[in-house]
Parts: structure tokens; sequence; C-alpha cells
């Protein structure tokens, strides 16, 4: 499996999953929060799709990562950004890959020390096997059978192309 | 290991902080980055970041400093590393014990970075030399050499202030440069960041001779040195030079070097004044000026948490590279 995947019908299908799960579980004031690089670029994208009237939240989670006592400091680490209060509030989560899961568990870790949410909805615009963690996606773009040396990537934002790598 | 390379480790990482000579422009500006990214942690309700979690951090003090020591330590423990402070002054040095055994005996405890303060120039490179190869080594002011981090945090402020384009800017650092590793420190990173013009105003026994192969134009008028600039950086004037053939005296210094509104207004009208504390209030400047409008005072001890927050965490050696280090 090789080569390139347009985003806009998988960011259609996924706007509408979340509506539905949204109306389902009775949420009208749901605020978003996308995980830097790639997630804030899909994050950007549903944001503007699904009309949110708060506005978009992100994430770096380098402070939060579970490797810096193996790999140090991230040099590209940017401030992470939550312009509404997050305590009682339905938050969307949003990454462009979810692989191990480690990514969702830092990110989670970092909501909950800026407050208490009322909710958390995890949504991916890729899903793929090797999860270590027990951690699944309530809403995903498409999901991917990737083997080990397999790899992919969203490039953007301007336009979004995911990119399916095989690692030598 | 050599000297100059002492604080870079080959991958071009930050090892120790140990004075802003030798390091490059790129490393400076990715210690402003990660502190800003660290200024956001306020935000947070749990005001703590788990990076150095289960990390030692020993504040080894030879020279008094409850400013420094105290934004350290916070800076330590938002990073949810463990810290101890140890005023050596008041222990071993009384004692006996040299420098090495101290060192020794606290690495015997499994300390992973050490933050020192010491009165003579040289001493945290000391330290840094002598320490196993798995321990950091941030210099909290030595002498009269280097304090790396308050001048990283006056830059951090004035990029705050100011716009990341240091090339448009004209900074005037007043007081005793002679005796100030402050401004030697902040010269040296104004410097590497590229600023338009650097200046230094103080009596001619207070500027050290040839003070122009540093990179910056000597001024012994407060006016004329200040004029139009952007930033003007006052230094703490330290009163035991008072004893000294140096200054007459306090009131003769504040009537030449002391900074008034009146004085401050020949300067550009938008210009920021810094301090790095504790202000000596009617000698190095006028409380209306350290509490006035162009006033930074505080911001920049604000600042001090994030950017060493930044360079604490930047130094701190990871466990792989412990292992080929010990090879």
């Amino acid at each position: 499996m090789t080569g390139t995947i347009e985003v806009e019908t998988l960011l259609d299908g996924m706007v509408r999953e979340l509506r539905t799960l949204l109306q389902q579980r009775g949420i009208t004031d749901a605020a978003m929060v996308g995980i830097h690089t790639g997630g804030v670029w899909v994050a950007r994208e549903l944001h503007r799709r699904m009309e949110i009237a708060e506005e978009l939240g992100s994430l770096d989670i380098s402070f939060y990562r579970d490797d810096f006592t193996r790999i140090g400091m991230n040099p590209q680490v940017r401030p992470s950004d939550l312009p509404f209060n997050v305590d009682d509030r339905h938050i969307i989560l949003v990454d462009d890959v979810l692989h191990t899961g480690r990514t969702i568990r830092a990110a989670l870790n970092e909501l909950f020390d800026y407050g208490r949410p009322a909710s958390i909805i995890l949504a991916a615009l890729v899903e793929r096997g090797g999860r270590e963690l027990p951690i699944e996606a309530n809403v995903v773009g498409q999901s991917m059978d990737l083997r080990e040396n397999e790899h992919v990537k969203l490039t953007g934002p301007d336009p979004l192309t995911l990119e399916i790598q095989q690692l030598a | 290991m050599s000297g100059a390379n002492l604080q870079v480790g080959e991958d071009g990482r930050l090892r120790h902080f140990l004075s802003i000579e030798g390091l490059n422009r790129g490393l400076l500006t990715e210690i402003l980055d990660t502190a800003e990214s660290f200024a956001g942690v306020t935000a947070q309700t749990v005001k703590k970041v788990p990076l150095l979690r289960g990390k030692t951090i020993v504040n080894l003090f030879f020279e008094a400093s409850t400013r420094t020591r105290t934004t350290f330590e916070l800076a330590a423990k938002r990073l949810s590393a463990d810290v101890l402070n140890i005023n050596v002054d008041a222990s071993s040095a009384t004692k006996g014990e040299t420098l090495l055994d101290t060192l020794r005996n606290l690495e015997a405890m499994h300390v992973d970075m050490f933050v020192v303060r010491h009165a003579e120039s040289g001493a945290a490179h000391f330290i840094a030399r002598n320490v196993e190869p798995h321990v950091s080594v941030i210099n909290a002011g030595d002498g009269r050499h280097a304090h790396p981090t308050q001048a990283m945090l006056d830059m951090f402020t004035i990029r705050r202030v100011k716009g990341p384009d240091f090339g448009r800017l004209r900074v005037a650092i007043v007081g005793d440069i002679l005796h100030s590793r402050v401004a030697r420190s902040q010269i040296h990173a104004l410097n590497l960041l590229n600023t338009g013009e650097v200046r230094v105003v103080a009596p001619k026994t207070l500027t050290p001779i040839h003070v122009e192969a540093l990179g910056v134009r000597p001024y012994h008028d407060l006016c004329e040195g200040i004029r139009d600039c952007d930033v003007v950086i006052m230094l703490r004037l330290q009163r035991e030079r008072m004893q000294g053939a140096l200054l007459p005296s306090e009131h003769e210094y504040y009537r030449l070097f002391g900074l008034t509104e009146d004085r401050l207004s020949v300067a550009k009208p938008d210009v920021t004044v810094m301090h790095p504390g504790p202000i000596n209030r009617g000698v190095e400047m006028d409380s209306r000026v350290a509490d006035g409008p162009h006033s930074v005072i505080l911001e920049q001890v604000t600042h001090g948490i994030a950017v060493r927050m930044a360079v604490m965490s930047m130094a701190m050696r990871q466990q792989d590279r412990t292992v080929e280090d010990g090879a």
C-alpha cells in the first residue's frame, strides 16, 4: 500500500460522524482541541466545517511525552493554547494518525492539568494498528491496515495530503 | 572534552549552560522558543509539567542570592524535579571540605543536575569539567564572569516587548560594567542575536579597558548614552564598590548616572527599561522610573522562571547518551 490519499472526503465523513455522536450524547457546546502539528491542521478543517463557536485550542504534548528520558527535549516545541476554560466542557480531541496511543495518553494528561473536562471525544483522521495502550478513537476518517515498515504521514496544511511511505 | 565544547554535545545540543560564549544563535533562539512554551504552563490549573519527574536537581549556592535561587527552585519544581538547596557557605566550606569533596558526596546521592552560584569566576566550568558524564551543570552566576540565565531572561523580555528582530534595536547597558557578570553575558547574547547597536554607559572607572573589543560603544555621559535607545538596561550598583576609590559616593553617582524620568525622555518614546534586581532606589534609578510605564522589571522576574525551565530541560542528560558517554 503506497501513494497519496485525498483528505477532503475523509473530513466530510468525520464531520457527519461527529455530528451524529454529539447529537446522541446531547452535546451542543463542544470545544475542539488539535494536537500539534498534523492534528491542528485536521482540527482546523473540522472546526470550520462544523461551525464550532468556541475558538479552536491546540496542544503541544512535548512536555508530557513518555520518552523524554530517552530522546530529550523536542527542539520544535510550541506553546499550547487553550482559549477556553476546560472545566466541565465537552472536548473533541483531534489528531492526524492514531498509532501507538502514546500521544493521546500525553494529550489527556496535559488536558487534565488545565482542568476537569465533562467528557473527551477522540477523532483521528487515520487509525492504524499497533496500539500499545488501551486507547481507541470515537471517530475515524479511515482505518488502515499497514505493515510495520509502512508509515503514514500527513503533509499540509494546504493542501492536506496523506502519504504512505515504505521505510527501508 | 575540550573547554570550548564543554557546553554543547557532539549532537549540537545543550549539555551544560555555563556562559553565552561558545553558544550559537540557533541555540539561543531555541532557548527563547522553548521558554515561550513554558511561559504557557502558568495558564494551567496545575502549574507543572511532568518532564523532569524523577530527576534530582541541586541548587549549589556558594554565594547568597535569594531571588536567583528561588526562581531556579520554582523552575525545577514546575518541571516536576526534586530540588535540594545547599548553601555551601554555611556548611562544608567552614568545615574544611574541598569543592571536589562536596561534589563527590552529592554525586553519590545520584544527582542529575547542579545549579551553581559562586563568587569565583570559572567555578561552574570547573565543576562541569569534574562531574560524572550524566550530570549537567547550569551557571547561576560566577564571579565577574557570567550570568547566562539572567542574560537569556533579559533577551526573552526584549523579544516579547520589541519583537524578534534585534537588528533594528539600539540597546544601552548602564552601570558598573567593569564588575558585572550580567553585563558581560548580556553583551554576548545581544551580539549573537545581531542587535543593531549595543552601548555601555558608565563612569570611566567602571568601564573595562578595550571594551570596544566586545562589540559595544562606550559612553561616559548618561544622556548621550541612552539617546534614541529602544532598550535601557540598568545594572545594580553593588554598594561594596563604594568603599573603594572607584566611586565618590552614592549621591554623586545618582547625580551623574541615576535614571530619572527627565533623563529618560531623550530615549525613544517607547523605550523599555530593565533592571536585574534588586533595585537600589535613588541610586541607579528613581522610583518613578522603576514603577513607571516603561519599566518591565517585574515581567523580567516572571520570565526568569520560564527561561530557567527551558535551559534546565534542554541541558538534562538523556539515558541513552549516558551509556555512550560512560563507555
